[in-house]
């Protein structure tokens, strides 16, 4: 099957050069082949499973709790001013 | 015997009879680590300073007379798999990526070990973002196997497995999400123990499959590793996917009478299976039933269409979990990531897009339902399940080169029992004809870690295979 | 050619718990130092983890029940995966398939009723502010609960539009989940428009979202806008482009934003990190039952209870706090013998400002302004006075402790004074001649 890796770079976010765009198309058609052997198998009326634990109701209480610090929010960026993070602008 | 040889049970004994201190334990340690690192490259990031720090406090508390039983790993030296959080040291998931992310907060699971008293040597080298199973995906250089340098540790936990095989470290924290505890620690020739899904807090570590990653303890002995579970398991109310089942004490029942133990085995575990493995396995499984286990044949869920499941939900939660390394807030932009993290980004992202949901996502947690059930029914006729831990002895380095699929396919022996989020442990059963250690793991029922725990003793006590070291 | 526009309408209110959807960071974000509430969760840090805030569902459930929705037994939270610097995770943790509530309806004065869609808990990405050729961005919003509110596109004008939103606004603060104040953001609106032949059914082949409008009255003119530039662009025998619009309010039109690409493909899946919610139906009712009583609720038993008019009801219970202030007045004019309807009157004809005027005050003013025709002060003085001269037994008495003679001599003021008066007021005048 043809995948648009252009397609799915951009929904991923992923800069890509055309060489890995190639390698990347040839690889994911491979996988994508292997994977296919599920379809051998009987799904139907089975329900999908999220999760294996069981849990349900997992909630917390309503409280507000200390936060970590400007400084220590801000610790790893490499681009902050007045105590904010800062990118390129985004045009709207 | 180096201090940096002995099991974290003989340390303790140690320390408690004022044989030795932590201070001395720990500068062994660092001192291996000094003169084989440059060959093994277990380690990303070593913390010596603070090491030693921590062990001199240790020391202190201990001639103070402080209840030892309070703090179970006082004075012990560590090593932790570098996708665990750690305030102030360097945490990159052995990531270009993330090369100078220092984090703000500890793991739950780091938290909890410093509680305990540990001594934390530094953090191991892995897999980048834990994609793989042979460490060669590291963005800082493959670690070798100290068995063999030629050879590969296995991963994603390689660099942890490493440093306790090579007397580096007493204890290596690994994480598994399909085989990264318990494969490197076969090929290591550790003790690895993958807890049920659940069990130990994820808070912390960095996410790969969030429904699969399991953090557990890479250790030298059986009983070390029963020792670890009671210091990591527990309920986390930061994390909403841990159980809240009681803990037990996991070291009260590892002597415990095997007789009647019904062992499940399934043929097709065993098949494409190296013949040395499947020799050991064999002997163990002999040994087993003069200890008055049953051993019975069951049939599983055929493996191979594990690898087709867990590659495309393991695919899709990566490629969502890796999206929020952007580069604004922490760490360098997008285009850092390697290629065996973009190709896992790419195959994610499609699996789950327009389109495709049905056919890949969805069709793969129904059959893993099916995987579950499959399980479930098994457990019923069976106590355990044991089979070999993977297909293989440690492969030679290189091996997983241009090579997308490798991983799945060394791990098909436990991508299974990680699927239905079931705990399950490696115990080295032998050495191949080449002298390369051979694992086999037992596998339980959810929450069923006392259980494996003393299966896995038993047979320890049999054949402590743990006393030969790689001569590194 | 005649169009019938095709408006449905995307609220996103903004809850007022303590603390985030997901961490326990503090919600109160406005006007604090950026970057300040934050923490691994909501600022998206390597191994972070997400647990829901109970709070946050139990006030999306009742705003979904006082939207007479169907509330799920099952529900679940899912990732809505894409990419933007306010998105901390690189995806959202919101609701697709199996949100909270659904298909709800609310009803218009006219009769009308819209439909609810859906309502679904998600939550808030952080704030962005422009600054020369850089962007600014701050967390402390990120995380915050947000409720989303979809209506089914059954709105036909601007008029319809904005009174539905001033309904959901006074539910909501019915409610005291949140302050629902558009220009504050904590409530926020995207209506999409569309036009249709006259006579045509089925939807319209495109439709338009318009992003940006933050008051009742852009509201009008946005729609307005829209309803009239999509006119125009269909009289040609053009079909006007699907996007989304942003409402310019000093060139007081709508601007191209970005055009809608390919649709953008959220990769939905179940959120692995966070377990179902299971609401059992007698969890439901207890969230019911706790709820405190909507403005329709409370307008009908005003109605019933005091025997109010509709246009009376309506206007005291527009928002609560008046009509928490009317019923308390109503428990203390029922004292003075006063009916609910003068007390109405009162409040609604002589606009009482109910922020300086405690109710007690204003039964007072009410009943003074009914006596003082009858009888003047100096009256009532030299009445008291002689009731206290001609009954020293019963004044001795109260001295010694048997303070129920006041209302005997109560009594005896008005024979005396030949007519029903305000008992307080004598009560008053005698106690204090009686110390």
């Amino acid at each position: 099957m043809k995948i648009d890796i252009n397609h799915v770079a951009k929904l991923a976010n992923l800069p890509l050069n055309s060489s890995e765009k190639e390698k990347f198309e040839k690889q994911l058609s491979e996988t994508l082949t292997y994977v296919n052997k599920l379809n051998s198998i009987d799904t139907k009326n089975i329900e999908p499973t999220s999760q294996v634990t069981g849990l349900e109701n997992v909630v917390r209480e309503d409280e507000a709790k200390p936060a970590l610090t400007q400084a220590e929010a801000l610790s790893n960026t490499k681009s902050q001013h007045n105590g904010f993070f800062k990118v390129k602008a985004i045009l709207e | 015997m180096n201090l940096n040889q002995l099991t974290i049970k003989e340390a303790k004994e140690g320390l408690k009879n004022k044989k030795f201190s932590s201070v001395e334990i720990t500068k062994a340690c660092l001192e291996r680590i000094k003169n084989i690192e440059p060959k093994l490259n277990a380690f990303v990031t070593v913390t010596e300073r603070e090491a030693l720090e921590s062990a001199k406090k240790a020391d202190d508390l201990t001639s103070q007379g402080e209840v030892l039983e309070a703090k179970p790993l006082l004075g012990i030296p560590i090593s932790i798999k570098d996708n665990f959080c750690t305030i102030g040291i360097l945490t990159t998931a052995s990531s270009k990526v993330l090369e100078n992310f220092i984090p703000p907060y500890d793991a739950t699971v780091v938290e909890k070990l410093k509680n305990a008293g540990a001594i934390i040597l530094g953090k191991t080298n892995m897999d980048a973002w834990a994609h793989g199973s042979s460490t060669e995906t590291s963005d800082f250089g493959s670690t070798k196997n100290p068995w063999n340098l030629k050879r590969l540790p296995g991963g994603s936990s390689g660099g942890a497995a490493a440093s306790v095989a090579s007397d580096e470290a007493l204890l290596g924290i690994g994480s598994e999400t399909a085989g990264s505890i318990r494969q490197p620690a076969s090929w290591c020739g550790t003790v690895g123990l993958k807890p049920t899904y659940g069990r130990v807090s994820r808070y912390g570590v960095i996410a790969m499959a969030s429904s699969l990653d399991s953090p557990g303890p890479i250790t030298k002995i059986v009983e070390d590793s029963a020792l670890l579970l009671n210091i990591l398991a527990g309920h986390d109310q930061k994390d909403a996917t841990t159980s809240p089942k009681k803990i037990e004490n996991y070291t009260k029942n590892l002597d415990k009478n095997i007789k009647g133990l019904r062992i499940g085995i399934s043929d097709d575990y065993f098949k494409g299976v190296d013949e040395d493995v499947v020799l050991k396995v064999h002997e163990a499984l002999k040994l087993f039933g003069k200890e008055g286990a049953i051993i019975k044949n069951i049939k599983l869920f055929d493996p191979s269409s594990s690898i087709a499941v867990y590659t495309i939900l393991q695919r899709a939660e990566v490629s969502s979990n890796l999206a929020r390394y952007d580069g604004i807030r922490y760490g360098n932009g997008r285009e850092y990531f390697g290629e065996e993290a973009k190709r896992r980004i790419m195959l994610g992202t499609y699996a789950l897009s327009a389109g495709y949901y049905d056919a890949y996502y969805k069709k793969a947690q129904q059959v893993r339902t099916l995987i579950v059930k499959d399980f479930n029914e098994a457990f019923e006729n069976v106590d355990v399940i044991i089979a070999p831990t993977s297909p293989s002895t440690a492969l030679p380095v290189g091996s997983s080169k241009d090579n997308p699929m490798f991983g799945e396919l060394a791990d098909i022996l436990v991508e299974p029992s990680s699927i239905a989020g079931l705990p399950g442990i490696n115990i080295t059963c032998g050495f191949s004809r080449d002298n390369l250690p051979i694992g086999m793991q037992v596998i339980g029922p959810q929450f069923a870690e006392s259980l494996i725990l003393n299966v896995a003793y038993k047979y320890e006590q049999q054949k402590p295979f743990y006393r030969q070291r790689a001569n590194l | 050619m005649n169009y019938k526009p095709v408006i449905g309408l995307e609220v996103h209110v903004e809850l007022k718990t303590k603390s985030k959807m997901f961490c326990g960071c503090s919600a109160d974000y406005f006007g604090q130092k950026p970057n300040t509430h934050t923490c691994p969760v909501c600022l998206g840090l390597p191994g972070a983890l997400p647990v829901p805030n109970k709070k946050a569902i139990d006030w999306c459930v009742m705003i979904g029940l006082a939207l007479n929705c169907k509330i799920a037994n099952f529900s679940k939270f899912d990732r809505k995966n894409y990419f933007y610097p306010d998105l901390a995770k690189g995806y959202q943790i919101s609701q697709y398939d199996q949100p909270f509530c659904q298909k709800g309806s609310i009803e218009l004065s006219s009769g009308k009723k819209i439909g609810i869609t859906r309502v679904h808990m998600e939550e808030d990405t952080a704030k962005l502010t422009h600054q020369n050729q850089d962007s600014l961005i701050d967390f402390n919003r990120s995380g915050v609960p947000l409720v989303e509110i979809v209506t089914e596109p059954e709105f036909e004008n601007a008029k319809e539009v904005v009174e539905y939103l001033k309904k959901l606004q006074q539910i909501v603060r019915y409610l005291g989940v949140s302050n629902a104040d558009m220009e504050e953001g904590n409530m926020r609106l995207e209506p999409n428009i569309s036009l249709r032949k006259e006579g045509e059914t089925g939807l319209p082949k495109y439709k338009v979202e318009v992003k940006n409008i933050n008051s009742f009255r852009f509201v009008e003119k946005a729609i307005e806008f829209e309803i009239k530039r999509q006119t125009e662009i269909l009289d040609t025998g053009e079909l006007p482009i699907q996007e989304t619009r942003g409402w310019n309010e000093t060139k007081n039109k709508t601007v191209s934003q970005r055009v809608k690409e390919e649709a953008n493909d959220y990769r939905y899946f179940p959120e692995p990190d966070i377990p179902p919610v299971i609401l059992s139906d007698s969890q439901i009712e207890k969230l019911k039952s706790q709820m405190p009583e909507t403005p329709n609720a409370k307008s009908e038993r005003f109605k019933k209870e005091f025997n109010l008019t509709d246009y009376d009801a309506e206007i005291l219970t527009r928002e609560k706090l008046m009509a928490d202030y009317f019923e308390e007045a109503v428990i203390v004019g029922k004292k003075h013998n006063l009916n609910p309807k003068q007390i109405a009157n009162e409040i609604i004809n002589r606009k009482t400002n109910i922020n300086d005027v405690l109710p007690a005050e204003l039964i007072k003013k009410i009943v003074s302004a009914k006596q003082t025709i009858s009888i003047s002060d100096e009256a009532l003085e030299k009445i008291i006075n002689k009731v206290i001269a001609a009954n020293t037994k019963a004044v001795e008495d109260y001295k010694k402790g048997k303070t129920n003679v006041v209302m005997f001599l109560i009594g005896q003021v008005m024979r005396e004074a030949k007519q029903k008066l305000d008992t307080t007021v004598i009560k008053n005048i005698l106690i204090s001649k009686l110390k």
